[in-house]
């Protein structure tokens, strides 16, 4: 080739040049520029509306953000520091009511001393969902345990808790640690015994209580067990048994098993409950509650038998059918009317029953998403293995399905957590609207609008931005596995 | 598995219906039909008793009293000599005509915010994620409060707008002076006509005779429309070259509405001062304005996911598909990305809609009169019948819920591409 | 499995929850604590502190009744309550004794089933409005924006009022007072309604008080007073004269300094029947001798409460006006102890 080259054209040029440097307007800064931000007259013209919106919403606000105030005692104190600093008429924030009620904000009316509890509840949370939720990859299993530990045991600290709760804490947090790295199935029953931890931390008084009820499931499930080969007759007799173990045995013997070891926290009402604890607890709990009832709620709805399935329809559309907002109200309003006569318990747990029953129906209809989107061929499958229906629900279905449904039950906890501010309608504390409106019902921080919605705002951004990153990273994964 | 023949079939034992897979059902369903039955009957019973104990009765009868009270914003006519099942009749109007405009405007916003999410501008795209992610993950109730804070505490009070004795007012109106944003309402111009007949009764409704009007021109002009364009289809069909009918087309609506707003006498009014508030325009509550913008954009930040999410279904392959067929930008928008983008987008988009239309009972954050305030909120507690307002309250909820959901359902079964 | 979690904790709930049938005093007795109904949020009349310790005109009714019942005036709950929720909440059950400033009414007392025993505080309905809007009067209010907290009895009066003037105006709906103040301090309306003693604790608490007055006319009366559930007269019996014990109190110059003192040395026959000096009238009320000696020591007499919570030492500065004793020539008349 270099031989004929050679002789045809003589003048080639055998060595590169330097590259040169592209024009101006075709690298860097420029290009990208004009890539991104001016490559049209349309695009020129977003742009500009855009930096016009940018530049607004900062010329708005951060005179005001950067005015704020951190110490002071009353709005009156707050407005004269802003007047003496940056002078008359100008305007800023008075974080200084968050620096002076952030303690109500987060723990409504929760004695100071306890504050511990509610805190040491959140941060056992996550490893009781961590078995749950991030079976596959370690290293992220690993950097929420150590974060929720640390964090966890800081707070605790730093809330004054007392030596021999953080010492048993401690234990607590590494034996978790431990347990979800090596013994798995240890893991999920801490996930099911959680549920009766937080509510004795919670509400605190003895905590054979708690444990009594839980007790009452294995009774019933023992009762099932041993009378298994009776089908149906074992069902009904497991459940007999659990409910007469709750009516007749379980407050005698929580009483005597009291006396004999007590093991006690102080009691603390329902009404203390306020801000975000309320509604992390409201939030929390009818999660927790809703989805076994909405998987159930969603095979009723697939169910092939047309009594249970227009029962389950009735009930998923009617809840669907009407705003949290009307339901509440019957919390508030007409269960006591529902109930037998002179029944009386605690409104937050009738907001709770609510709230549960509300999220269980759109727990259902996303769950009955997921049982619809797995291919038949599964379903056939189960059958052709001689499954019965609860063993193929159990083994093959459910499985599948609830992965699938992940993220749409995350969205639904999502939109469950925000719904929760809506209890400040039947009278209850939740931190964006009750709470602040008692804090500016004081003369000191009267006029506190801005500073709480934003404060409140902040954080309840913050837990739901992480739960639906979550959810999308989870997406990711999912279709991963599945194509 | 073999069928055993009708005569063979072992004879029926009472342990079947548990054992016997065809009976278990049956046996299962009947438990469940009595024991939700029964759970129905002792709800029922409790509350008979309870209502017995408190001496209260059952009866919608207070519907058909007095009010008393006095509601701000109404589209029919109504005083407090009304009695409450009007009040609540126009609590009802008042619900779907913030959901019917919220949803409106939660469409466009979110339609809008779903496109230029995806654009190639990288300030404008990530400004639309910002916008999302902050109006998702904040409870709506906040942007409801927030945005009524920014009403009543950054929007000048009416008496701003009076001049004062240097001949300066220290607030004016924008849009070539015709709107008048207060800290109460937004007054905005009004249609008037000069030359009204009075109304046409037509048995227990009347209307007023220039919308009758109105609406009868635009119905005929959209089936005169609807005829010239089949008539031009079938000519393109027949020769293939299609006749220019746009100028029909804008002839047909525009000639009647400027004939008929020339009889009546139609025309804006805009709003001015009078006394202690603007007067001549329409004033639009403050609470119905925080509520439809709140609700639009919340709603709109999720419809713009929705949006984003169909757009982003639709794979690229299709688009290029229609380019090489020879089909240029337009008809492939319409013939092949949106029908196969719409079909993941409606049925989400419905549940936003239901949704957005309960949501519109947060009004009770504004005080703006829907049904929820009307019905289950003063009635409720001037007459104490709150076992029948709230029933009642949900069950019009739930009629709204079924309607939507049933009407978007039909919508959406004739957009579905037909699989087979 | 979770399922039954939900059963377990209605189960629960049941067992902690009490039982409240006809016999009130026999269920407070027997639960150790009053729940009373309070208002979400009043300066002055039920307001929690930054610690959740209620306190107002109101709280102190609730703290005088579970003394008098219980024998200690911190055994109370308080359920705050709002407008809406109120009247339900004791119909129900979940309340023993509704003290949020509620009007007595001929419909309340009949149609809504509640029994109100009695009048802590003489009220009526006023208007707020900006000096500087230059009115002096409400008939001069034709035409103007009016915020006004719907479901309360203010709606319906106001409603009557401008009609019965022949006058129009814009009402401006809230769902509570510290909505209210909002709106007014804002200007989004021209005159702020609700009753007098709560637009004297809203002026009170303003940067500008004296920018702002409150119109001469009272548009309506509002008797306000503690209600219990209809039907259940004994129960009715210990709030109505646990309210009279502290009205009679001030009366007789019983005070909570000379309360002891006086229950010993006193020579009126009439303080000394109320004190359990002489006579046992707590055994006719189904409590003990000295239910009305501890229900004044709670807080003190009707006027000191009157003075510690909305009088004019306080930031609320509520002059006694109709409230005052009859002897002083008010409406606060306590029946007799006899």
């Amino acid at each position: 080739m270099s031989e004929l080259h050679a002789q045809t054209v003589a003048y080639v040029r055998d060595t590169m040049l330097p590259q040169a440097a592209p024009p101006m307007r075709q690298s860097g800064v420029v290009l990208w520029l004009r890539q991104n931000l001016f490559s049209g007259p349309l695009n020129t013209i977003l742009t500009l509306l855009g930096l016009a919106v940018v530049w607004f919403l900062v010329s708005h606000f951060w005179p005001w953000f950067s005015h704020s105030v951190w110490n002071a005692s009353s709005m009156a104190e707050c407005r004269q520091i802003i007047a003496e600093r940056w002078g008359e008429g100008a305007t800023g924030g008075c974080f200084a009511v968050i620096r002076e009620r952030w303690n109500q904000f987060l723990f409504g009316f929760f004695p100071p001393s306890e504050y511990w509890r509610p805190t040491a509840a959140f941060g056992l949370m996550f490893f009781a969902i961590a078995p749950v939720l991030f079976t596959e990859s370690r290293g992220l299993r690993w950097t929420v345990m150590a974060v929720a530990a640390v964090l966890t045991f800081a707070f605790c600290v730093l809330l004054g808790a007392p030596p021999r709760v953080l010492a048993v804490l401690a234990a607590a947090l590494v034996g978790l640690t431990a347990l979800n790295e090596y013994a798995h199935r240890g893991a999920l029953v801490f996930s099911l015994l959680f549920p009766f931890l937080a509510v004795w931390l919670l509400w605190g008084g003895s905590a054979w209580g708690p444990a009594c009820v839980l007790a009452g499931f294995v009774v019933g499930f023992a009762v099932w067990r041993v009378l298994a080969r009776f089908g149906l007759f074992a069902v009904a007799a497991g459940v007999l048994a659990a409910a007469g173990w709750w009516m007749f045995a379980s407050g005698t013997v929580a009483g005597v098993l009291q006396g004999v070891l007590p093991v006690a926290l102080p009691q603390v009402e329902s009404r203390a409950f306020g801000g975000f604890v309320l509604a992390i607890t409201i939030g929390v709990a009818g999660i927790v509650m809703s989805l076994p009832l909405g998987i159930i709620l969603a095979l009723a709805r697939r169910s092939d038998m047309p009594v249970v399935k227009a029962f389950a329809v009735m009930f998923i559309e009617f809840i669907r059918g009407v705003p949290l907002i009307t339901l509440l109200f019957v919390a508030s309003l007409l269960l006591n009317y529902f109930l037998p006569p002179g029944t009386n318990f605690d409104i937050i747990l009738r907001v709770i029953i609510m709230v549960t029953l509300f999220a269980a129906a759109y727990m259902a209809e996303v769950i009955r998403g997921g049982l619809a989107a797995l291919p038949v061929g599964q379903y056939e499958a189960a059958d052709a293995l001689g499954l019965d229906y609860w063993k193929a629900q159990r083994l093959i279905i459910l499985p599948q399905a609830l992965k699938i449904s992940i993220p749409g039950i995350v969205g639904t906890f999502i939109g469950l957590f925000k719904d929760t501010t809506l209890v400040t309608f039947v009278g209850l504390f939740d931190p964006l609207k009750q709470m602040a409106d008692t804090i500016r019902a004081t003369f000191a921080w009267k006029g506190a609008y801005w500073e709480p919605y934003i404060f409140t705002g902040a954080i309840f951004f913050i837990l739901c931005f992480s739960m639906s990153r979550y959810s999308m990273y989870l997406e990711q994964r999912l279709k991963r596995d599945h194509r | 598995m073999t069928d055993l023949p009708a005569g063979q079939d072992p004879p029926f034992r009472l342990s079947m219906l548990v054992r016997d897979r065809r009976y278990r059902s049956l046996t299962i369903q009947a438990g469940v039909f009595i024991l939700v039955m029964l759970f129905a009957a002792w709800l029922v019973s409790n509350t008979v008793e309870n209502l017995a104990r408190m001496g209260k009765t059952f009866d919608f009868g207070f519907l058909g009293n007095r009010s008393g009270y006095d509601i701000p914003f109404s589209l029919i006519p109504y005083s407090s000599d009304s009695t409450h099942l009007r009040a609540a009749g126009v609590g009802l109007l008042n619900t779907l005509l913030v959901s019917a405009l919220g949803c409106l405007f939660a469409t466009i916003i979110g339609v809008l915010v779903g496109v230029l999410r995806l654009s190639s501008n990288w300030l404008v795209s990530r400004l639309m994620t910002v916008y999302v992610e902050v109006f998702r993950n904040v409870p709506l109730l906040l942007w409801i409060l927030v945005i009524m804070a920014v009403f009543t505490e950054a929007m000048p009070a009416p008496r701003d707008y009076r001049p004062a004795a240097d001949g300066t007012a220290s607030a004016s109106m924008i849009l070539f002076d015709s709107v008048a944003p207060t800290n109460r309402y937004t007054s905005v111009p009004a249609l008037r006509v000069d030359h009204d007949p009075g109304p046409v009764v037509l048995g227990p409704l009347s209307l007023s005779a220039p919308l009758l009007a109105f609406l009868v021109a635009l119905a005929a002009a959209w089936l005169i429309h609807r005829w010239v364009r089949a008539r031009a289809q079938a000519r393109q069909d027949a020769t293939g070259i299609r006749p220019v009918t746009w100028w029909i087309t804008l002839a047909l609506y525009l000639v009647p509405l400027i004939a008929l707003s020339r009889l009546f006498g139609l025309h804006l009014v805009t709003p001015e001062l009078r006394g202690f508030n603007f007067a001549g325009g329409m004033n639009l509550d403050n609470g119905f304005v925080v509520l439809l913008l709140a609700l639009s954009l919340y709603t709109g930040a999720f419809i713009a996911e929705i949006v984003r999410a169909g757009i982003m279904a639709v794979s690229r392959g299709q688009s290029e598909a229609a380019a090489a067929l020879g089909l240029r930008a337009r008809p492939i928008m319409a013939l092949v990305v949106l029908p196969q983008a719409l079909r993941v987008i409606i049925p989400p988009l419905i549940s936003q809609f239901l949704n957005l239309t309960k949501n519109s009972s947060l009004a009770i954050a504004v005080g703006y009169p829907d049904l929820r305030a009307t019905l289950g909120g003063t009635t409720l507690n001037q007459t104490g019948r709150e076992m029948e307002s709230m029933l009642l309250m949900m069950a019009i909820y739930l009629a709204l819920s079924l309607v939507i959901s049933g009407v978007m359902n039909v919508y959406n079964a004739s957009v579905r591409l037909k699989e087979r | 499995m979770k399922t039954t979690v939900f059963l377990g904790t209605v189960a629960a709930a049941a067992l902690i929850g009490g039982m409240a049938a006809a016999d009130t005093l026999a269920d407070v007795k027997a639960r150790g604590v009053l729940n009373c109904g309070v208002n979400t949020g009043l300066v002055g009349f039920a307001a929690p502190d930054a610690n959740g310790n209620w306190s107002g005109f109101d709280i102190a009714v609730c703290k005088a009744v579970a003394a008098a019942v219980l024998g200690d005036a911190s055994k109370v709950k308080y359920i705050p309550t709002t407008g809406q929720t109120r009247f339900t909440a004791l119909a129900s059950g979940e309340v023993d004794v509704l003290a949020r400033n509620s009007t007595w009414t001929f419909q309340r007392d009949t149609d809504l089933k509640l029994d109100f025993v009695g009048v802590n505080y003489f009220d009526g309905q006023g208007f707020m409005v900006r000096k500087d809007l230059g009115v002096t009067s409400a008939k001069e209010l034709d035409g103007a924006t009016i915020c006004i907290q719907t479901g309360t009895s203010t709606e319906l009066n106001l409603a009557d009022y401008f009609k019965h003037n022949n006058m129009t105006y814009q009402p401006v709906n809230i769902d509570s007072n510290a909505e209210g103040e909002q709106q007014y301090m804002a200007g989004a309306c021209d005159a702020y309604t609700t009753d007098a003693s709560g637009l004297a604790a809203t002026r009170a608490a303003f940067a500008d008080p004296e920018n702002h007055i409150i119109l001469p006319e009272i548009i309506s009366k509002e008797p306000l007073g503690p209600a219990v559930r209809h039907g259940d007269n004994n129960w009715g019996d210990v709030v109505r004269w646990t309210l009279y014990a502290l009205i009679a109190a001030e009366e007789y110059g019983v005070t909570s300094a000379n309360l002891e003192e006086l229950a010993k040395s006193s020579t009126n026959p009439e303080v000394q029947r109320l004190l359990g000096a002489s006579d046992d009238y707590g055994k006719m009320l189904g409590l003990d001798k000295d239910w009305a000696k501890r229900a004044i020591a709670a807080s003190g007499n009707y006027g000191e409460i009157f003075a510690a919570t909305i009088g004019e030492q306080t930031p609320i500065g509520l002059a006694r006006g109709l409230n005052a004793q009859w002897t002083q020539g008010g409406l606060m008349y306590a029946m007799p102890f006899r």
